[in-house]
């Protein structure tokens, strides 16, 4: 026992422990994960699969646990409302009969269900923070003034979760065949998904700093993680290299716009802003380049996107699929909030700079892409093109502008992975071939596969009836609406570039041959699991792209703001 | 003469638009659920869906009000589509409209029935249904989103159609026309958009892609909608195609299966020509008048230059693919002489090409399919051992060539008068377009049919049973409207007139012209000129 000192209570941030909810979710299904599996390296075989098994009614027990905590700040109080309800029993007792039975026919592995589940999780605790309280309340603070709930965050934290649980599902047959990495992966992924929610929801430059940091640092270990192949370690040194370069470049700028305004809270910066003129203004300004540089790196925004193709290459296939997904859009959340929301006021400063990093992304995207040979490398150039697409919706710096970036984000997640989910399928024993030669006469093997990859690549180009032209349509129309015609232009005309890459590799899926080698081989099975990604990146793809006003009103609702103390 | 009946079809009735525009959908979809190793079924399937589209279109015309509504569109479908940009799925159909849209419910069943794909047939008849989906919506759209969605859909089937089931170089010439037309359509969008956004912002209301509404606000400055007809005017150029725009076509033409390429010609052309008609003069009528002379000197040069290179082709499918080039320049300039018989010629030229060049794209692939050529060095004499074939070539070409008595005619007539009293020197040197259009007919026609056969020539069978049914049904609509197209006129006519009523109001300089120098010439006199079958005077 210490003897009594004077203590001094230490002024503690509010905390609204229901908005942290998704975070904790994903951080802690993290370490939970890590810890369970460094003390049981492996069930026997029976226990593990009744497990698996269990575990999709746990999931929903979750998700209806935590969905409530987050919901109305009262634990188990959506349990207690309806309880005395025979029907609601019964119908609790059907969803986890079928959640059982779902996990089940899908014959994963533990990891991957567990990770799986707690993407669901988080994605009902997102959907009710939303519906119950920034929908009804508006925006708050989660930790004092430093994490911030709003559409905007809660959209993107959603975001985190979908690519979380589709590329778990990838991921699970995949370490298998390929025999590389394991349970880490999945720990991997979720912690680096949680340094993404930290970044959707920052309010402050540090904090937004911590999230990337924790975003990155575990995306470059899995962009290693396929041991044996060199590309996957050369893949892993090159983003690791680049990446803490960015990060240094944001971290100066962050110390500008510190030395500028005299703080890092997001809020109190743009009081700030709004309430004084600069006289002096070069250090805000450098501090927005520096930034800008920064966040150019983490969304590959050229000239800042030289290591893109070759990690995207080089990386495991379902990594790939949720670094195109949710680290860019993670780093376009940012993007967002610290520039069209906090730097509103200098917009006419930093348009120009986003406005020329759109032009180079867009053309330099869609250019290069025509000449590979690879379809993953293509994707890569293509995915830069769409970075640019999405810095169109930046640029216009207006809640039309933001609601587009959001809807671009959205669209392009379950797109990208669904092109990523097919190359999964189809690259083979050792992750190799994803070259056109080796997609030759894919229509002719697999007629289903070479459709819904056909239709991805469509909705890349921008054809109607799918979320990829209505997200052009959002971005173009915010373009427009802020008068920069000839970035709309440029944009349309570049997709048209795009369009002759993605024709490339339908062209090889339908008219080529199939060489002998791919025709004499047997027929490799497609696990449920990756035809199950595939399927819901389908109907979202072009289900909501004939019905498009559902996403339209989310993307809508979810424009950003900072929320003052209160 | 259906007013009464109309009085019960009309308002909120069963939306037949919607219905004509969805059912191909609904077919495709079904297809995909057929077993891929029944041809046969998956054919009659197809040859249903689309003649029950083509019924429907035909119920349509014959309850189109030709009374007090006849200016308007009619049997209108308006659902909210995206409502926070003002996105609604409006279909409407009027006299410039109808037509097209019987000749696409007529075109699509009768290339599908006319020829047996053997290679994968489920997907083949599930894209041409996709396809003929596409073009209705096109036609039936009253929403600039709508209409371009269509616009841009129909694109896809046509590439499958042709990288997959076409001929030679299929793969250069798919991407080549995929990647052509959707540059065009990506300047028309950013187009839209403004035109919509500007709009918006000018009048201070709600943002809408409502066709009628933003035809009526005409709220842009000179410039700037002179700038959005442009970037249209990209889309529509390369559709037509007008002359610098034309080079995908005879690519894609000649690489196509022969269904592609009838539909191709004969609906999917008129996209581009009925896009300048419905968007870019409606909206834009300031613009269109101001750009009127650039786009029939483009679609001169078109005509005389189609004639010539169609004169030295050596591929008979390659020729009237030239041909079609300088059968829409007529059309252009019809439409851009900007009175009423030019733009009625214009638009009776968009049916009357539809069916000519369509039954001559099946001729030749009747052709193919027998001798396995279509080079027309390799043929010859083929009137001696194919007689009816040859007939039926005979009256299409001259059809195409415009003799009077078939519908050519009446077309290339009417946009002469139209632009002669617009534009009088072009018009002079369009006609010399007739005189070469049958310079390279005949002279095709000439070494493909007669001389000596010999070899494979001298073998070759005669048109079957179903073969001749299809070109029968083409070729009675050819002298149908050739003899007797008043009552197609007349439902033109209100449509025609509203358009130019809708320039002259906003447009303050522009008056219709009128051949003041000529005797006018009333409508119901042209089948006097044609010493036919009589009709009263319609009267202007």
């Amino acid at each position: 026992m210490l003897a009594q000192v004077d203590f001094v209570p230490v002024a503690t941030p509010t905390v609204v422990w229901a908005g942290l909810v998704p975070l904790m979710v994903l951080g802690g299904g993290a370490v939970l994960l890590v810890m369970f599996r460094s003390v049981v390296k492996r069930l026997p075989t029976d226990y593990e699969s009744w497990v698996t098994t269990a575990l999709g009614p746990v999931t929903v027990v979750a998700a209806y646990v935590l969905g409530g905590v987050a919901g109305q700040d009262l634990p188990l109080s959506g349990v207690r409302s309806n309880v005395g309800d025979g029907w609601f029993y019964l119908g609790f007792l059907v969803v986890l009969a079928v959640s059982a039975l779902l996990v089940w026919s899908l014959d994963i592995g533990l990891d991957t269900a567990f990770t799986v589940g707690v993407a669901v999780t988080t994605l009902s605790a997102t959907w009710m923070l939303w519906g119950d309280r920034v929908m009804v309340d508006g925006a708050f603070n989660s930790i004092g003034e430093q994490l911030g709930v709003d559409g905007f965050s809660i959209v993107f934290t959603g975001i985190m979760a979908v690519a979380v649980g589709l590329t778990a599902l990838l991921l699970d047959d995949y370490i298998e065949r390929e025999g590389v990495g394991g349970v880490e992966m999945y720990v991997l992924l979720m912690l680096s998904a949680a340094g993404g929610v930290v970044m959707a929801s920052a309010n402050d430059l540090i904090v937004l700093f911590l999230g990337i940091e924790t975003l990155s640092i575990a995306a470059y270990v899995l962009a290693a993680m396929h041991s044996k192949r060199l590309e996957s370690l050369e893949a892993g040194l090159k983003y690791f290299v680049l990446g803490a370069f960015s990060s240094a470049f944001l971290l100066y700028g962050i110390a500008f716009v510190y030395g500028a305004t005299g703080s890092t809270n997001l809020i109190a910066i743009r009081t700030f802003l709004d309430a004084n003129t600069l006289t002096d203004d070069g250090m805000l300004l450098a501090g927005f380049g520096l930034m800008l540089v920064g966040l150019g790196f983490k969304v590959a925004a050229v000239p800042f996107h030289a290591w893109t193709p070759d990690v995207y290459q080089g990386a495991p296939t379902p990594v790939v699929a949720y670094m195109a997904s949710a680290v860019k859009a993670a780093g376009f959340a940012a993007l967002v909030r610290v520039f069209v929301v906090t730097f509103g006021a200098y917009r006419l400063d930093w348009q120009p700079a986003v406005y020329v990093l759109a032009i180079l992304t867009l053309v330099t995207g869609s250019v290069l892409a025509v000449v590979q040979r690879d379809a993953k490398r293509m994707l890569a150039y293509s995915s830069i093109s769409h970075a640019g697409f999405i810095l169109v919706g930046v640029q216009a710096a207006t809640s039309r502008g933001t609601a587009a970036v959001v809807f671009y984000a959205l669209a392009y997640t379950f797109l990208v992975i669904g092109s990523f989910g097919v190359l999964t399928a189809v690259s083979g024993q050792g992750d190799r071939a994803t070259t056109l030669e080796d997609l030759d006469g894919l229509a002719d093997r697999r007629p289903a596969l070479a459709l819904a990859f056909t239709i991805f690549l469509l909705a890349q180009a921008g054809v109607p009836l799918t979320t990829g032209f209505v997200a052009k349509l959002e971005v173009i129309g915010a373009a427009v609406e802020a008068h920069s015609y000839w970035l709309a232009l440029i944009a349309m005309l570049t997709a048209t570039v795009s369009a002759f890459l993605y024709l490339r590799i339908v062209l090889a899926m339908y008219v080529g041959k199939s060489s002998e080698e791919a025709l004499a081989a047997p027929r490799a099975r497609i696990p449920t699991a990756v035809i199950l990604v595939i399927g819901i990146a389908f109907v979202v793809t072009v289900g909501f792209g004939i019905i498009p006003d559902p996403i339209d009103q989310l993307a809508r609702d979810a424009v950003p703001q900072l929320v003052a103390s209160g | 003469m259906n007013s009464l009946l109309l009085a019960e079809v009309s308002g909120p009735a069963f939306p037949v638009l919607t219905a004509i525009v969805v059912l191909p959908l609904i077919g495709a979809a079904l297809l995909t659920l057929l077993p891929r190793n029944r041809p046969d079924l998956l054919k009659q399937v197809a040859v249903l869906v689309s003649a029950a589209v083509g019924a429907m279109t035909i119920w349509v015309l014959v309850q189109f009000d030709t009374g007090s509504a006849a200016a308007d569109f009619q049997f209108v479908d308006r659902q909210s589509w995206i409502s926070s940009l003002g996105i609604s799925w409006t279909l409407g159909v009027d006299g410039i409209s109808l037509f097209l849209v019987v000749l696409t419910g007529i075109l699509f069943p009768i290339s599908i029935i006319a020829v047996n794909e053997k290679k994968d047939p489920k997907s083949y008849y599930a894209w041409i249904l996709v396809l003929e989906a596409g073009c209705l919506g096109a036609f039936l759209a009253l929403d600039l989103f709508a209409f371009f969605v269509a616009f841009e859909i129909v694109l896809v089937p046509m590439y499958f159609l042709i990288a997959k089931w076409g001929h030679g170089d299929r793969a250069y010439a798919a991407t080549k026309f995929f990647i052509y037309t959707m540059l065009g359509s990506a300047l028309m969008f950013v187009g839209i958009l403004s035109l919509v956004f500007l709009t918006a912002s000018a009048t201070g209301g709600p943002i809408t892609f409502d066709l009628q509404t933003l035809a009526n606000s005409q709220a842009l400055s000179t410039t700037t909608s002179r700038w959005i007809f442009l970037s249209f005017a990209a889309a529509f150029a390369v559709k037509v195609p007008l002359f610098p725009f034309h080079t995908w076509l005879p690519d894609a033409h000649t690489n196509a299966p022969t269904a592609g390429s009838v539909i191709l010609a004969g609906v999917m052309l008129k996209l581009g020509t009925y896009g300048f008609l419905r968007f870019g003069i409606y909206l834009f009528p300031e613009a269109a008048v101001y750009f009127a002379p650039m786009l029939i000197t483009l679609g001169v040069i078109g005509i005389v230059y189609g004639a010539i290179v169609a004169t030295m082709q050596k591929d008979l499918k390659r020729l009237i693919a030239y041909s079609s080039i300088a059968h829409l320049g007529f059309i252009m300039i019809g439409i851009f002489a900007l009175d009423t018989q030019g733009l009625e010629g214009g638009l009776l030229q968009m049916v009357n090409h539809g069916l000519s060049t369509g039954a001559l794209f099946l001729l030749v692939g009747m052709i193919y399919e027998r001798r396995h050529t279509r080079e027309i060095a390799k043929l010859g004499g083929l009137q001696k051992s194919a007689p009816i074939l040859a007939a039926a070539f005979m009256i299409v070409m001259l059809s195409s060539v415009g003799l009077p008595g078939l519908n050519g005619f009446v077309g290339e007539f009417l946009i002469l008068l139209g632009s002669f009293a617009a534009h009088r020197w072009w018009a002079v040197v369009a006609a010399t377009g007739v005189i070469l259009a049958a310079l390279y007919m005949l002279w095709a026609y000439q070494r493909v049919f007669h001389g000596p056969a010999e070899g494979d020539n001298a073998t070759m069978p005669d048109l079957n049973a179903k073969e001749g049914l299809v070109l029968i049904s083409l070729i009675s609509m050819i002298v149908f409207l050739g003899v007797y197209p008043k009552p197609v006129l007349d439902r033109m006519e209100p449509a025609v007139d509203a358009l130019i009523s809708h320039v002259e109001t906003n447009v303050p300089r522009f008056k219709e012209p009128t051949a003041t120098h000529l005797a006018t010439v009333k409508l119901g006199d042209l089948s006097a000129l044609e010493g036919s079958a009589s009709g009263e005077g319609s009267g202007n």
